[in-house]
This record gives structure tokens, sequence and C-alpha cells, in this order.
């Protein structure tokens, strides 16, 4: 159904629109910009509105497991909904609220900081394939593309503590530098043996190689690496039990405390895009994309054939998505010197030694993943 | 087309490395070296050179420039006393700018220079790059690169033998020894009568 829409766009807009505008001569390279230009605003218009219904999920979760109900008040055209329309009031309250520059601020840092730390989240969509052919930019070093822009989010906020001129926010700011360097080191170790085990960088043979059953998916050949990747997730994404950086109890608000209005927002969307991305890429990595979880077992495979292989990704995501938000409701805050204990002193050495055992898996041709 | 987003990147590579020496406050000059190795990141991308360049960001801009920015951060320096030098300084900056120009030509020479041997059509965009510079790398020049590996092993435990003070004094914390501490150890409940209230 995408692929009949994005055609009816291409052909029956985009085409006649550039034959009419621009010279012979450039056409091609018109069209190629503006059929990438459709395919960019179809992956990020649903990542924003998955972003700002995520803050509602997230409410309404730990509500429930609070034992609350959450919000249900904001509803679409007269009807309450079970407050669906919350993400939208707060929405159109956030960019109606002004942006405080304080006096001796930085000023073009100050603006500048919740663009990069957006940016990176939402630029690294660009090599997540969400089918065997539905992927923006099908590059071989995708893998790695995804780990360096996911390393440069902690600029946004650097930049953000000390552009505010404020001691919270500076505190903030260098808590959630040191992490971020510790656990990207994990992290990077554990997606190492992912590439080892697919023997790839590119996401979408990572996910073929995978192809077989629930059982070929490498979350069990790589248990110790997925669980140490979704941690450092957590750990990078600055969520609860790893939020040191915001630690509202003791440094305010952390390295947005100077923020408001939707210069706030902006960093708010960029946490949540970033926990999307960490959900995304461990559903890709360690649970076969979007291969169906039936695949194999002789019934159920062609009961469930009809089933888009798009539906099965984003059904893993949303698990991981959840788990986010049990774990804020679950975990107490991390104490510091113990978020960098388990970073350097645990996390490191249990991914050196896996990648050694993975290697050997595959040296050897272990049945049923890597033969 | 290649050659438009050359140009852009070029310049923008061009105007940070340039600001990077002549701005005054040490973050701003920082944050330009982000962008000027972020924008030869881009400048190798064009060279079909995926791998280089996508190592540069991840570690260089990930990791190297982060530290490097709490760093610059965490000292406070004076804006003023920075610039005293630079005029001073100029000079001499000149002739060893020079001196590296002269001594890159003569190792680079215009074979590379002004061939086409960089040009897309002699690079293979259709065989993983990573996969051929791990194959080069552990398989031509294996020993090479493990003599790199130890002298930077040493260099580590160099560096970290160096920043271990043990005279001084820590607030280092033992997690074995907070684990097994028991309520017995720290605790001591002491039963005693109600006070009478006094006049």
């Amino acid at each position: 159904m995408l692929e009949t829409i994005y055609h009816i766009i291409s052909q029956y807009i985009l085409l006649p629109l550039t034959i009419a505008i621009f010279p012979l001569d450039y056409q091609t390279e018109v069209m190629l910009f503006l059929q990438t230009m459709i395919k960019i605003l179809a992956i990020i218009i649903p990542v924003l509105i998955t972003v700002a219904y995520f803050t509602y999920a997230e409410r309404k979760v730990i509500g429930f497991i609070q034992g609350r109900i959450g919000p249900n008040r904001v509803g679409l055209f007269g009807f309450r909904l079970w407050g669906l329309g919350q993400p939208i009031a707060d929405a159109v309250k956030l960019i109606a609220k002004e942006i405080i520059i304080p006096i001796n601020a930085n000023r073009s840092l100050f603006i500048i900081a919740p663009i990069l730390s957006l940016a990176p989240a939402l630029a690294a969509w660009a090599v997540i394939p969400f089918d065997d052919t539905k992927v923006l930019a099908d590059i071989n070093a995708g893998l790695l593309y995804v780990l360096a822009l996911t390393s440069l989010a902690v600029y946004g906020v650097i930049i953000a503590g000390w552009a505010s001129n404020s001691k919270y926010a500076f505190l903030g700011a260098m808590r959630s530098a040191a992490q971020i360097v510790a656990y990207e080191i994990a992290m990077g170790f554990a997606l190492v043996g992912v590439l080892i085990a697919a023997g790839s960088l590119n996401l979408g043979e990572i996910v073929n190689a995978q192809s077989g059953s629930a059982i070929h998916w490498f979350w069990l050949p790589l248990l110790p690496l997925f669980v140490i990747y979704f941690i450092s997730g957590v750990a990078e994404t600055n969520r609860a039990p790893f939020d040191v950086a915001e630690g509202e109890s003791e440094i305010v608000a952390g390295f947005h405390v100077e923020y408001s209005g939707m210069a706030f927002s902006v960093f708010f969307m960029a946490e949540y895009a970033n926990m999307i991305l960490i959900a995304v890429l461990s559903a890709l990595l360690f649970f076969g994309g979007w291969l169906s979880p039936f695949q194999g077992i002789i019934f159920l495979e062609e009961f469930f054939s009809w089933v888009p292989g798009m539906f099965w990704l984003l059904a893993k995501t949303s698990i991981f998505m959840f788990l986010f938000l049990w774990f804020r409701a679950t975990f107490p805050r991390y104490r510091y010197d113990q978020i960098m204990r388990l970073g350097w002193k645990v996390f490191i050495p249990i991914t050196i030694v896996w990648i050694v055992i993975v290697s050997i898996l595959v040296i050897i041709n272990l049945p049923p993943w890597f033969n | 087309m290649t050659q438009i987003i050359f140009y852009i990147f070029g310049s923008i590579l061009l105007l940070s490395a340039t600001l990077v020496v002549v701005i005054k406050n040490p973050i701003h000059a920082a944050l330009f070296l982000v962008l000027s190795f972020f924008s030869s990141a881009a400048i190798w991308l064009l060279l079909n050179a995926e791998f280089l360049a996508i190592a540069l960001v991840l570690v260089y801009v990930g990791a190297v420039m982060v530290l490097f920015l709490f760093v610059v951060m965490m000292l406070d320096i004076n804006i003023s006393t920075l610039r005293e030098g630079f005029a001073r300084y100029f000079p001499l900056g000149i002739i060893i700018a020079l001196f590296m120009m002269v001594a890159m030509s003569l190792v680079v020479g215009s074979d590379y220079f002004l061939s086409d041997i960089y040009t897309q059509a002699n690079i293979s965009s259709t065989q993983s790059n990573t996969k051929l510079l791990g194959l080069t790398i552990y398989q031509d020049y294996l020993y090479h690169f493990e003599i790199a590996g130890v002298i930077l092993l040493v260099a580590i435990i160099a560096a970290i033998s160096l920043s271990m003070n043990k005279t001084k004094i820590t607030k280092s914390t033992h997690p074995d020894e907070q684990v097994l501490a028991k309520k017995n150890d720290r605790l001591r409940i002491v039963k005693m009568n109600s006070e009478e209230k006094e006049s």
C-alpha cells in the first residue's frame, strides 16, 4: 500500500511538476532530489507523531503501573477518547510559550544546542530498513553510521550545559558527557559482536542473516551482548534509572534547566526519538527485524504470511519502547559512581569476552546460526 | 553534483579550520575543530572512503573531542591573557606552517595531487570498503598492526600508572565491602527506658 501511495505521488505529482519547471538537463537530478525528500518525510513525520504519542503512552503506562489513570481530560472533537488529544494540547502549549535566553548565556550556542541534539537522532533513521526493500539509504557501513550518529547526540547536551551559564546545567552536562562516553564503548563492542555474527555492516544483510526461525535470531547466541546493548541504550538516552544528567532531586533538571518553550521541547523530542531508535535497533540487530516470529513453524507460517514485514518490526519495536517505560516506573536512580563502575568495570570486560566467544562460534560454524 | 557538494564541504572545512586558530574563545575553537572534522569526513565520503569517514566521526568527533571539550570547559581560562601572545608568535607559526606544507608536498608530491587516481571510476564502490580495509590490515599488514596495538597498550598502562597516585587519600569506594556489609556490623540497637520529664 505504501509503495502505491509513493508511486502515485512520484508519477502523477512530482514528475509533471519537474518536467514543467526545470530544463531537460537537470530533470533526473531534480527528480531524484524530490523523491528522496518524499521518502525522508515519509520517515520523519511518522517518527515525530510516534514521539508525541510516546509521551502520552509513557504517562498512561506509568499511571497504570502506579495505580493512577494518567491524562484523560483532553479529547478530540468533543469526545474524551481516553485523553488522546493530550500530546496535541502539550505541543500547542509549548509552541505558544516564550523562549527565555538567560542574559549571560552564550546566545548562539544556547540556540544551536537543542538542534544539535535532535538532528542526529533523526538523521540516524536514514539507514534503518523497514522491510526487505524499504530503506532510504542502503549503505554498506550502516551499523557504523548509526553508531557514529548516536555518539554525536552528546554535543547537544554538553553545549546546552555550558552555554546556559548555570551551575546546575553545567553539572548535568558533565555527568551526561562522562556517562555517554563510558557506555558508548560497551555499546560499540556489543555491535561488534553483531557484526561478527552477521558478517556484514549493512543492516538489511544483518536481518537477513537471522532468517530461519525465532531461534535463528541473534538474541540467543548474543544474549549477553543484547542485554548490555539495551542497558547501554537506556544509559545513552539518559533515561531512568540512568538519568543522573537530569537528577531533579540534586540539580533541578540538569542540562536543560534554563530552556523553556519550544527549545525545551526539542530536547524532549530528541530524547524520545533516541529511545525509539534504540528500540528499533534492538529489534533489527537481535530480534530479526521484519522477519515473522512464526517463520519455520509449519502451520503458523502460512497462516501469518499475509502480515507485512513492517508490522513485525513495529511490533518488536513497541515491546522495547514499552521496556523503557517499565524501567522508569520500576527502578530507582543509580548512584553516580555505580553507573561508572557498571559501564567500565562490568560491561566492557563482558563484551570483550563474549566477542571472543562469538568469534569461536563463527569459526566452528555452530548450527543453527553460523552454518 | 558531486563537485557542488565537494566545494560546499571544502569551504566549510577551510573556514572552520581557520577559525580554530583565529577565534578568541577556546570553547568556540574546539567546536570549530569538531565542525572541520565533520566536513572532512563528508569529503572522504565523496571519495567512497566510507569506513574512514565514519571512523573519523565516531572516534574523533564522538569521543576524543567530547573529552577535549570536557577538559576545556572545566578549566577557567582567561580569554584576554590568551590573546596577548598572538602577534608575537604569529611569524613563528607562519614559518612552521610553511615548513609542514613543504614536508607534506615532498611526501605526497605531484604523483597524487593532480592525477586522477582518486576519481570515482578507480575505486570500487560495489564492494564493501570496510571489508577491503579489514582484509588489508589483517592479512598484508598483520604484524605492523599488532605492533601498533602493543605500543598503544603500553601507552595506556603508562598513562594510567602516571595518573594513579597511591599516596593521596582517595574517596573511592569498594563495592564488595559495601555489598557484604551486614546490619549487625554497623547498627547497634540500644534498649532503654523512657526518661522522666524533668520538672
